[in-house]
């Protein structure tokens, strides 16, 4: 398979892991090391802004494994995101301590603001960042398990799964608004100091998070790309092509989709493990279904199937979000929808679809 | 009876399927030898589909006795385990990977292991291209090998996919209106390609085209409200009174 993996492996996706790589070195390097004054210095503020587009980039690669190789258009992967980043926040509220405002040692200040006297088992264990690690990936993975293992041994698809998987976000964004699920209601989870001992707002921990960022999202590409190029990745796409042909052949469709979605969650909620520490609040909006619709838009703009045209959508579409909410707040939405009506009258492969049908071998940025 | 039962690769004792009321298989019994060619004629809503989604595991039939190869019933099984057993179809519509081409459509096709996990860290095997060239070879498409099967021809998008069938290596070939939209060239071709894989595999045709039953030369059942009107040689049926009444018309 290794040999495979390469043989495969095009000048796209050797030319994105390799602007990842110099990207995680430069930027850091031009935040901390060149001085102010400089007109090659990046401001902290940019690098964290960036850390926040290549999270949501890697969300996007996720979102792409399963709606363009598989045929699964989930409008609640802001679910997964959600629930990485809310593992990653409770570790991070654990850290403060007594720094609070109520100054409780163990009790975050929501908690001692709404009269609780222990620690809900939920939180047990949050103070140790390894347990946070493993939590951010084990809960988003286990809610796909069982969302997946019913939704596709029901054989619940196309437009019918997409509306559930809405529903399955939407219903998360009620329990935790409410302030006896434990998880901050309303305000979330906010008001960090310190990861791993690192002060949050030091620019070398900004630095180093959005590094980290970069590595991930490439780890996380190759991942996605090694499944895609796979045996497993062609029956992925037989199965978006024709599904019924695809079980009467013999390939039990659902487990092939159960463990896809199982993956793409896991990278989902890595994704938002790495943006809470750098947006620095996590809160129940995150679950928002209009999040998630987002994240589908990115996919659709960058180009579905292809991956390398996932993360650049959502960077292209983030970083026109960032500059048209700065300029005309009230017109960002009108915006966007507009975007995804041109992208699908006039690009519907997307950016990178349309430029490798053009100019690319066939072959070159995955699908075909 | 028992007799029947073992020197037959699929055995249907009084199967009955409703649907809301609807009696889509009344009592349907028959049976088709091994390596036997078999054609199905009958009115739209006779139950041939249903016949094939009973078979297939597609659809839980109410009662009856559904057995493949003598011992295996398939009442109780999924599609992927009844593919396993040996039964391949092919849709009335040619169903095709559209992404794929044509030779990745048949590896994807060819007998060998199905998990998830097997196709995540398993290896290709060697042996394979050689049955894919063979295959290529009886379906005529082995100078399209590198197209995209979304690509093909109408015709020959149903070649491919009795390919992909034959691929599977079934016991048992269960095809539904293979010459719906040919030419009558590729109709021709098509009774060819069938008559002859015939012998090595039991194949079942589902069809509406009589020149092509005819071409087939084989026996033929005609079905007619979810049971078997009659069965015997083309002539035979197109010669009976009752199926003259509900099917070929006067």
């Amino acid at each position: 398979m290794i040999a495979f993996f390469f043989r495969k492996f095009d000048r796209m996706a050797t030319g994105f892991v390799i602007l990842l790589a110099a990207i995680a070195i430069l930027v850091p390097v031009l935040n901390l090391a060149v001085p102010e004054g400089s007109p090659f210095h990046i401001p902290t503020y940019l690098v964290s802004l960036w850390g926040k587009y290549l999270a949501f980039a890697l969300l996007a690669v996720a979102l792409d494994l399963v709606w363009g190789y598989c045929g699964i258009l989930s409008l609640g992967h802001g679910a997964f995101f959600a629930l990485g980043g809310y593992a990653m926040g409770m570790y991070l509220m654990r850290q403060i301590g007594t720094r609070g405002v109520y100054a409780d040692p163990v009790l975050p200040d929501f908690m001692v603001f709404l009269n609780w006297k222990e620690l809900p088992f939920t939180w047990y264990f949050f103070d140790h960042f390894a347990y946070a690690v493993v939590m951010v990936v084990l809960v988003p993975s286990v809610l796909a398990l069982v969302f997946g293992w019913f939704a596709f041994r029901s054989r619940v698809t196309g437009v019918y799964l997409s509306i559930i998987t809405q529903a399955l976000t939407y219903a998360l964004l009620l329990a935790f608004f409410r302030n006896d699920m434990g998880f901050g209601g309303n305000n979330g989870l906010t008001d960090f100091k310190d990861i791993l001992g690192l002060s949050v707002q030091a620019p070398t921990t900004r630095a180093a998070l959005f590094a980290l960022t970069a590595v991930f999202l490439a780890l996380g590409f190759l991942v996605a790309r090694a499944i895609v190029v796979s045996r497993f990745g062609q029956v992925l796409a037989a199965i978006r092509d024709a599904e019924s042909r695809t079980r009467f052949l013999g390939y039990r469709v659902e487990s092939y989709k159960l463990l896809v979605f199982v993956v793409s969650a896991a990278m989902a909620g890595i994704a938002g493990a790495l943006y809470v520490p750098q947006v620095g609040i996590i809160n129940p909006s995150e679950f928002a279904p209009s999040n998630s619709i987002e994240a589908v838009i990115w996919v659709a703009v960058g180009g579905r199937g292809t991956l390398v045209g996932a993360a650049l959508g959502a960077v292209l579409v983030n970083f026109a979000k960032t500059w048209l909410t700065g300029m005309l707040p009230e017109f960002w939405l009108y915006g966007l929808g507009a975007l995804f009506i041109l992208v699908t009258l006039f690009l519907p492969k997307g950016i990178i679809g349309a430029l490798t049908s053009r100019f690319g071998r066939p072959g070159d940025g995955g699908a075909q | 009876m028992s007799a029947d039962l073992t020197d037959s690769i699929l055995y249907l004792d009084a199967v009955s399927v409703s649907f809301d009321g609807f009696r889509a298989l009344h009592d349907l019994s028959f049976v088709v030898g091994r390596g036997e060619l078999r054609a199905i004629i009958g009115p739209n809503g006779a139950g041939k589909t249903t016949m094939m989604d009973v078979v297939t595991g597609k659809t839980r039939p109410d009662k009856g006795i559904v057995i493949f190869d003598g011992s295996i019933d398939l009442t109780t099984r999924d599609e992927a385990s009844i593919a396993a057993f040996g039964i391949g179809r092919k849709f009335q519509k040619p169903t095709v990977f559209d992404g794929q081409t044509v030779e990745d459509s048949l590896l994807l096709a060819l007998e060998g292991p199905r998990s998830a996990f097997s196709a995540l860290f398993g290896w290709r095997s060697r042996v394979a291209v050689e049955q894919i060239i063979d295959k290529l070879a009886i379906i005529r498409l082995g100078d399209l090998r590198s197209k995209l099967a979304g690509s093909l021809s109408h015709g020959q998008k149903q070649w491919l996919e009795i390919g992909m069938l034959l691929a599977q290596n079934p016991k048992l070939l269960l095809v539904d209106e293979p010459v719906a939209g040919m030419t009558d060239a590729e109709t021709e071709e098509t009774a060819r390609l069938l008559t002859s894989i015939a012998g090595e595999h039991a194949v079942v045709v589902v069809e509406h085209d009589m020149s092509f039953v005819r071409a087939l030369g084989c026996k033929v059942t005609c079905l007619h409200e979810g049971s078997v009107l009659a069965e015997g040689t083309i002539d035979s049926v197109s010669a009976n009174e009752r199926v003259i009444d509900v099917y070929l018309g006067r």
